[in-house]
């Protein structure tokens, strides 16, 4: 009664785009990341290259640098947003007046445009009138500057993704813990075990495949973190992300090296899908080994 | 037992302390940016007060008669609301498909579409710019610089999560009543209009906001993939930011009415922001 073919004439609008749109430009790098392309140079053409454009990446100070604030900045933050968002779920789940209220303001930030987190906290730390610096200054006297020291650039950064992202946290791991039977919690407790191993041998288990989810959608939000760091820090010392890096040396104003920019870009879905690999090996092979 | 109360009544207030500190903290930034959208030039390098000392519209009234900023706010809503509306469509179709029909790989289809969304933007700029400015060439006309292009780009990371969140619903239509309805005579058109649409209504509803905030909320793309007549807010605000100087006033006034739909996002679909976010993984 139901013919297949229906079923792909459905799907197909939506696979035409998805090819169209997000397979071919990944052919796209596929194939010229192995060339050499400099369309303003004297040779406008391709010319096959090898991995040539990966042995200049390797050897490539800005990218690697950049590599390593990426894991930086995504470490700092992701682990910062699971604590603090764990806690403030947990406080969620006891009634107190207003509650509503308060978890309504604390999502806000999540449906705000990066570019405009990005124009929120660069007013907040611009020298000259921003209150940071003014007050940091005032009351440490210390002096904040995020276009001259990399390390207040990246921990502004931190926070500001801090700020942005922990509701998601919270909310994630408020739906795993309402989801969560209350009769293990008490016999748990019956039985002695203090708050510490009841969160440790009780709830953590519990909450592992939500909290997996969501640390998975963070490293991969925090690796594509290009607009609000942008607007913040306009590039400047510390904030050069991996995401920040390829925009710039790929972006057609800037260079015009488009067989190095695809070998770069290249390089980056590698990292970030064995990334991915990694994080799911970790998870399955942790799990085999509690069923044993 | 006093003291039982007591203790509860010292927790419910340490909660509520603990949350107005988290709500001040939420919140003292984009009340900071509206202090600034209401200063004049002047008025800001004084001593920064968190105080609005009176009322100065001139960033919003500037900001809101110039012909570029009027541009760039036709094409966002232009493009979200096109793209909202035709991932809603797609979407439907594809998880109906989905759904309903035995295809083989379907598995397969799913976990690819789940890569379109978490692959990083960045990586695929330069290639979509050559799409954009070469592949799709007709004459003169080529999609750089069309809000066509956008509404069309935007559908990689949109429905990807669109179909994601409504598989779960149309699996929860029993397949009882799109039978009857075709008994009764429908066609695949009726089904759909007359059993599928009225019950998936508010999934669909979700899907639309959802994708409509995503798109009103990116950057990078339209930033890369237009130069003048496609501009979106997002890009315009970026903008602002110069090496010549900044008018900071006009973009707190411009970052402020960026953030309405947000507003109005949040209080509206909150329930659903996480099953959007985490494609339907976690749910509320």
């Amino acid at each position: 009664m139901r013919n297949p073919r229906t079923g792909w004439l459905l799907l197909s609008p939506t696979l035409i785009i998805l090819i169209v749109f997000g397979f071919m430009p990944f052919l796209y790098v596929l194939v010229v990341g192995f060339f050499d392309w400099n369309v303003f140079a004297a040779e406008a053409g391709m010319r096959f290259n090898g991995l040539g454009n990966f042995r200049r990446l390797v050897f490539d100070d800005l990218f690697l640098t950049s590599v390593g604030l990426t894991i930086r900045f995504a470490l700092f933050a992701i682990v910062s947003e699971v604590v603090l968002g764990f806690l403030l779920a947990q406080m969620l789940t006891r009634n107190f007046p207003g509650k509503s209220v308060f978890r309504i303001i604390h999502t806000f930030p999540l449906m705000i445009a990066p570019i405009a987190v990005g124009a929120i906290w660069r007013l907040l730390v611009i020298p000259g009138f921003g209150p940071v610096p003014f007050f940091l200054d005032r009351w440490f006297g210390l002096t904040y500057q995020i276009g001259t020291y990399p390390d207040q650039a990246l921990a502004t950064s931190v926070i500001m993704d801090v700020w942005h992202w922990t509701p998601f946290v919270t909310l994630t791991m408020l739906a795993g813990l309402s989801a969560m039977p209350r009769e293990p919690v008490e016999q748990a407790k019956v039985d002695g075990a203090s708050r510490l191993q009841v969160f440790w041998y009780v709830t953590l288990p519990f909450l592992r495949p939500v909290l997996l989810t969501t640390v998975f959608i963070r490293i991969m939000d925090a690796i594509r973190t290009v607009d609000e760091v942008w607007m913040l820090a306009g590039g400047g010392p510390g904030t050069r992300f991996t995401g920040i890096y390829i925009w710039r040396v790929t972006s057609p104003g800037a260079s015009a090296d488009w067989g190095y920019g695809s070998s770069i870009s290249l390089i980056t879905l590698y990292l970030t899908i064995v990334l991915c690999w990694l994080l799911f090996i970790a998870i399955s092979g942790r799990r085999k080994g509690e069923v044993e | 037992m006093s003291t039982g109360v007591q203790r509860r009544a010292l927790r419910t207030v340490t909660t509520l302390g603990f949350w107005v500190f988290m709500t001040l903290l939420t919140l003292i930034p984009i009340w900071w940016m509206f202090v600034v959208s209401m200063r004049s030039r002047v008025e800001l390098f004084s001593r920064p007060n968190l105080a609005i000392s009176r009322l100065f519209l001139e960033n919003y009234s500037n900001v809101l008669t110039d012909s570029a900023f009027q541009r760039y706010m036709t094409n966002s809503i232009v493009v979200s609301t096109s793209n909202a509306v035709l991932v809603m469509a797609l979407a439907l179709l594809a998880t109906y498909a989905l759904s309903r029909y035995k295809l083989t790989g379907s598995d397969n289809i799913f976990f690819w579409l789940i890569t379109n969304r978490m692959a990083p933007p960045a990586a695929f700029l330069l290639p979509l710019f050559i799409m954009f400015t070469r592949s799709f060439r007709i004459g003169d006309w080529t999609l750089f610089d069309t809000q066509l292009g956008l509404i069309l780009l935007y559908c990689v990371f949109n429905l990807p999560f669109a179909i994601w969140l409504l598989k779960g619903v149309v699996d929860g239509i029993p397949i009882e009543l799109d039978d009857a309805a075709m008994i009764d005579g429908a066609g695949l058109g009726g089904v759909l209009r007359h059993v599928v649409i009225p019950l998936a209504g508010p999934g669909l509803a979700v899907t639309g906001i959802l994708s409509w905030v995503f798109a009103w909320n990116e950057y990078l793309f339209a930033a890369n993939l237009t130069s003048v007549e496609a501009r979106t807010i997002t890009t315009g605000l970026a903008e602002f930011v110069t090496v010549t100087g900044t008018n900071w006033g006009e973009l707190a006034a411009m970052s402020m009415i960026t953030l309405i739909p947000s507003a109005i996002i949040v209080i509206v679909a909150q329930r659903y922001i996480v099953m959007g976010l985490t494609f339907g993984a976690v749910k509320e």
